[in-house]
């Protein structure tokens, strides 16, 4: 009897979810997205500071839209990337799933402290006080915790794939406030305006103010994505120091 | 720089603060990345191979 074995060539998907293959096309794509933040802040920031209107009734702090918005959008855009994330680690059990959801969680936490701060100062001079408990301010801090208790539970396991199930679980159970924050402007009438950029249409908003917005928003998210290639990189590696580290052990105690 | 108004000061400060923001992320990446690799590095030059890299 002959086995007819047949090697297949692995799909792209099974390719992406190779950590080798990554580090190798991530390698080249760091610089261009590294050059691209510089660029997009460079031109965001001009128009934001320079060549942008005061508001008509905010007056000049309307400025502190455009930094106050795109970490409020990456507190969101991140917590769907982990999720998303999760799903792959639990259903598919992609490698780079948890490498991935483990490189954003400081990211997105540092951008959701930075989006309540941002607010905060923008809050006390338009409505008069730093901080109200409400739904979109309440729901963001939740999602501060939330990313805060993620990266607790990452550190609390020595055994990665073990906590990168149970963070899975955490995360697509934490992605029920993400809705929360988005829609609570919208559900209840809060203290908070309703959003700055809407899908449907921004007729709120002038373009001369819609376009610094927007190249901050894309500044903002490039520089995360940035950032992110190179903490998953530095995942991998640190996950393969890990297995090298725990062989040597075992050499010496067999 | 234009004229920043009554409330200068809140806009400052949360620029200052974003840029600190960034910054302290940029630099964390960076520190992180460079203390693995050389992690690494040491590893192998005592010889350690991943399995993966061992010859059969």
């Amino acid at each position: 009897m002959t086995l007819d074995v047949t090697l297949k060539k692995p799909n792209w998907f099974s390719r992406l979810a190779n950590p080798g293959q990554f580090l190798g096309w991530s390698r080249f794509v760091l610089w261009p997205l590294g050059v691209a933040t510089f660029v997009l802040f460079a031109i965001g920031l001009y128009f934001a500071l320079f060549d942008s209107p005061a508001d008509y009734q905010m007056g000049e702090t309307v400025r502190i839209m455009y930094i106050h918005v795109p970490n409020a959008w990456l507190s969101q855009f991140i917590y769907g990337i982990m999720a998303a994330a999760s799903l792959g680690t639990l259903v598919w059990r992609h490698p780079l799933a948890d490498v991935a959801a483990r490189a954003a969680a400081p990211l997105g936490a540092t951008f959701t402290a930075l989006a309540l701060f941002t607010g905060a100062l923008w809050g006390r001079p338009t409505w008069g006080t730093y901080w109200q408990w409400d739904g979109r301010m309440t729901s963001t801090l939740i999602l501060l915790l939330i990313y805060l208790g993620i990266i607790a539970l990452w550190r609390a396991f020595d055994d990665q794939g073990r906590a990168g199930r149970v963070v899975a679980v955490f995360t697509l159970v934490g992605a029920l406030d993400v809705p929360v924050v988005k829609f609570s402007v919208d559900w209840w009438n809060t203290l908070h305006q309703p959003a700055s950029i809407s899908l449907l249409g921004s007729e709120h908003m002038p373009p001369s103010m819609l376009l610094p917005l927007g190249i901050m928003t894309l500044a903002f998210t490039v520089l995360f994505l940035t950032l992110h290639l190179v903490r998953m990189r530095t995942e991998i590696f640190r996950r393969r120091a890990r297995s090298m580290e725990r062989q040597a052990a075992q050499s010496l105690t067999e | 720089m234009p004229e920043l108004g009554p409330h200068a000061s809140f806009i400052i400060w949360a620029y200052l603060g974003v840029l600190v923001g960034v910054a302290a992320l940029i630099l964390s990446a960076g520190i992180e990345a460079r203390r693995v690799r050389s992690r690494l590095k040491a590893l192998e030059a005592r010889g350690l191979r991943r399995r993966s890299e061992q010859a059969p």
